[in-house]
């Protein structure tokens, strides 16, 4: 382990990067992922990686570069944003389809319109029925964790998915937090050798990728797809065990805190986990029976984790940094589809927030979970809308 | 080369693919791939090649072969030469291996122009090769950016109005070549040995290369499969699509072409084209015939000015 040190959320995760050394890298500039790329491009001009970066001409060809190269045998890291990752869309889709197991950094930025830089769920939830794995990161030190978590994930055998390792767009990109490094080696280690499966340059045994299916085919290879989400669901609890060994930080797909004596429970995503905690230890201080859910991976979805927390809870609210006009936003409907069968569900509701980077004050959670409480509220909530 | 040589290289493109009788694109493939005995991956763009040549869970493809998407072949082949130059730095193959991609001309000129555009600027070690049957034939002969003005498809029909597609296709082969890569360009599957040498040219050359191939197509333009060849051949004599070649920045026309430029072969009036396929039918009408008197002062003009640039 190095000295800590301060460094931004772009900065840890090219950090990662650079110790795990990626084959090849490609992508395109936008904010606020471009930090990222714009340091392992130094990393490039340097020598300090082996890794093949390709400047693309859009971010469609940025990962369609990406899944080249990784069928082509290599390990490959790219990273985008907003506008970027949509632009992406069709890829993500066929990325996951052809089983590379690429991993993206995804500085979480709103989509157009209005067109706005600054953070908040949408990009990410464009992607969540693509066959990617999402993991979540509430600070700088998860950004960094995560992705090394996230190589080791991605390319397990029982998995061979692509990962999308999503941090707040300034809010974790651009800020300046503490940031414990592992050594390289116990990085690499932690990692290991790349293993492609059947890659293009194997010229001797010519492999087919990305043929076309007829209804005859088609849902068999998707199902493939769905039975690995299953399974990584078992390989990332375990890699997460694995990491508390080498860094002594202990990570779970869903984290409860506070959660065991709690009737109110709030669950969110990314940097807002802080916030909720130091709300439930201000409520609890007052003697208030309330917890926190943080979802670190979204994608597959672990339901019976998130079930678990919420069991025997008297209400639940779902902060969702992402809407779905006309009807609940993602987080929400994935909690209560993980509740579903439970025998007294809580009382769940849905609070959208901070869309296009609109600040989160933490007396407004305290009024969510006050509101909860009294048993008030709609189903589906605007926190701090104009009308 | 010889046929005699030609006839034992390596199939790379086996039977069984399901392209139309008379399809010059399974032609033209087999030719280029003829260009090399070295290793190749080829990556390709969806259109009638991809889907006719990939029908899961079977293959015609007796070497590594990558469809990711419609417009973004040269991205994909990008991306694997990427790997082929980081792991060979690495020591970690060892083996010289050669890229070539195909797509058709919806794939080039139109949707995957700006993909094509950035791979050769980037300079990446590919040959790109694309099928130019004039329109999008696997959705069903819908207009691209290389139909011929006058030639009726299904989104530019002909009607009492209108005579077809009222545009000029886009010069694409000078679009590309004004990137000024090493090595470009056109080329017809009738004349094997221009195509074949073109396609070794392009694939030795160190850096991106390009060939543009008429690719005449029983079912758009309406001629039967039978006239497949003679049709490409009748292409280049009436100059509607002259064989030539940029290669270091010099310009050469080559093939019948060359014969034509030289006035040792008969420069065939373009209704002789117009008359051979019935997708041109519309312009016998006598009220459409200004456009084939048009279409003929076009290509003269497109042919004088390239012989400039060959100065001839
Ligand atoms: C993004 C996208 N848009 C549209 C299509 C539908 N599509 C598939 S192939 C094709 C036309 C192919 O035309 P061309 O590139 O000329 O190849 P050809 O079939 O004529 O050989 C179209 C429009 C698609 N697959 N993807
Ligand atoms: S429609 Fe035309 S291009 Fe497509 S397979 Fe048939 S002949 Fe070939
Ligand atoms: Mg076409």
């Amino acid at each position: 382990m190095s000295e800590p040190m301060a460094i931004n959320g772009d900065m840890a995760i090219a950090m990662a990067w650079k110790q795990i050394d990626p084959d090849v890298v490609a992508a395109y500039p936008i904010t606020p992922q471009t930090i990222i790329v714009e340091a392992f491009s130094d990393f490039v001009a340097n020598g300090e990686v082996n890794t093949e970066y390709v400047c693309a001409e859009s971010e469609h060809s940025a990962l369609t570069i990406c899944v080249g190269a990784s069928a082509a045998g290599a390990r490959v890291a790219t990273a985008t944003a907003s506008a970027g990752l949509a632009f992406m869309w069709e890829m993500l889709y066929v990325t996951a389809s052809m089983r590379m197991p690429i991993i993206m950094a995804v500085a979480n930025r709103t989509l157009s319109g209005p067109i706005n830089i600054h953070c908040d769920h949408s990009d990410a939830m464009g992607g969540r029925d693509s066959g990617w794995l999402q993991l979540f990161g509430e600070n700088v030190q998860e950004a960094y964790d995560n992705t090394i978590m996230a190589f080791r994930i991605a390319e397990d055998m029982r998995v061979r998915l692509p990962i999308m390792t999503c941090l707040d767009g300034f809010i974790i990109t651009h800020a300046l937090e503490r940031l414990e490094m592992l050594d390289d080696k116990t990085v690499k280690d932690f990692v290991g050798p790349f293993r492609p499966v059947r890659p293009l340059l194997d010229v001797k045994q010519p492999t087919t990728y990305g043929p076309l299916a007829m209804p005859d085919y088609y849902y068999e290879l998707k199902y493939q797809v769905q039975a690995s989400m299953d399974a990584a669901l078992d390989v990332a609890k375990k890699t997460m065990d694995d990491f508390a060994k080498v860094s002594g930080r202990k990570y779970h797909l869903a984290e409860g805190y506070r959660t065991e004596d709690a009737d109110y429970v709030m669950v969110a995503m990314g940097s807002t986990a802080g916030t909720m905690r130091y709300v439930v230890d201000q409520l609890r201080a007052q003697g208030k029976k309330v917890g926190a859910v943080k979802v670190r991976l979204f994608r597959p979805f672990p339901a019976a984790d998130v079930a678990k927390l919420l069991e025997g809870k008297k209400a639940v609210a779902v902060m969702d940094r992402a809407m779905s006009p006309g009807t609940g936003s993602p987080l929400y409907m994935d909690v209560l589809q993980s509740i579903s069968r439970m025998k007294d569900p809580p009382r769940v509701s849905n609070y959208v927030y901070g869309l296009g980077g609109r600040d989160l004050i933490p007396g407004q959670l305290t009024e969510v979970f006050q509101e909860i409480m009294a048993n008030k509220g709609d189903r589906i909530n605007f926190m701090g809308v104009r009308k | 080369m010889n046929l005699k040589e030609l006839s034992h290289t390596e199939e790379r493109l086996v039977e069984g693919h399901r392209l139309c009788a008379g399809c010059a694109e399974p032609i033209i493939a087999r030719q280029v791939l003829m260009g090399t005995s070295k290793p190749v991956v080829v990556a390709n763009a969806t259109g009638c090649f991809e889907v006719s040549t990939s029908n899961y869970p079977f293959t015609s493809w007796n070497v590594p072969w990558i469809h990711t998407a419609f417009e973004n072949a040269p991205a994909t082949i990008s991306g694997v030469e990427a790997a082929y130059n980081s792991l060979k730095r690495q020591n970690k193959i060892s083996e010289e291996v050669k890229f070539v991609v195909f797509g058709g001309d919806g794939a080039t000129y139109d949707i995957g122009f700006q993909s094509l555009s950035g791979a050769i600027e980037r300079g990446h070690d590919f040959l790109y090769v694309c099928f130019n049957n004039e329109a999008y034939m696997n959705t069903g002969i819908q207009r691209s950016g290389a139909t011929p003005k006058g030639a009726s498809t299904t989104t530019c029909p002909s009607g009492t109005c209108t005579p077809g597609k009222k545009e000029f296709p886009k010069d694409l082969t000078r679009i590309i070549i004004a990137h000024d890569l090493p090595y470009a360009a056109q080329a017809s599957p009738h004349n094997w040995k221009d195509l074949i040498e073109k396609s070794r040219k392009g694939i030795d050359t160190p850096g991106p290369a390009f060939i543009n191939v008429i690719s005449p197509c029983p079912r758009g333009w309406r001629h039967d499969g039978s006239q497949t060849i003679a049709l490409s051949k009748l292409a280049v004599e009436t100059c509607v699509w002259p064989l030539y070649e940029y290669e270091n920045g010099e310009w050469r026309v080559t093939g019948e072409s060359l014969r034509i430029a030289e006035g040792k072969k008969e420069k065939r009036p373009v209704m002789d084209w117009l008359n051979s396929q019935g997708r041109f039918k519309q312009l016998t009408k006598s009220k459409f015939s200004p456009v084939a008197d048009e279409i003929q002062q076009n290509v003269d003009k497109k042919w004088e000015s390239l012989l400039k640039l060959c100065h001839m």
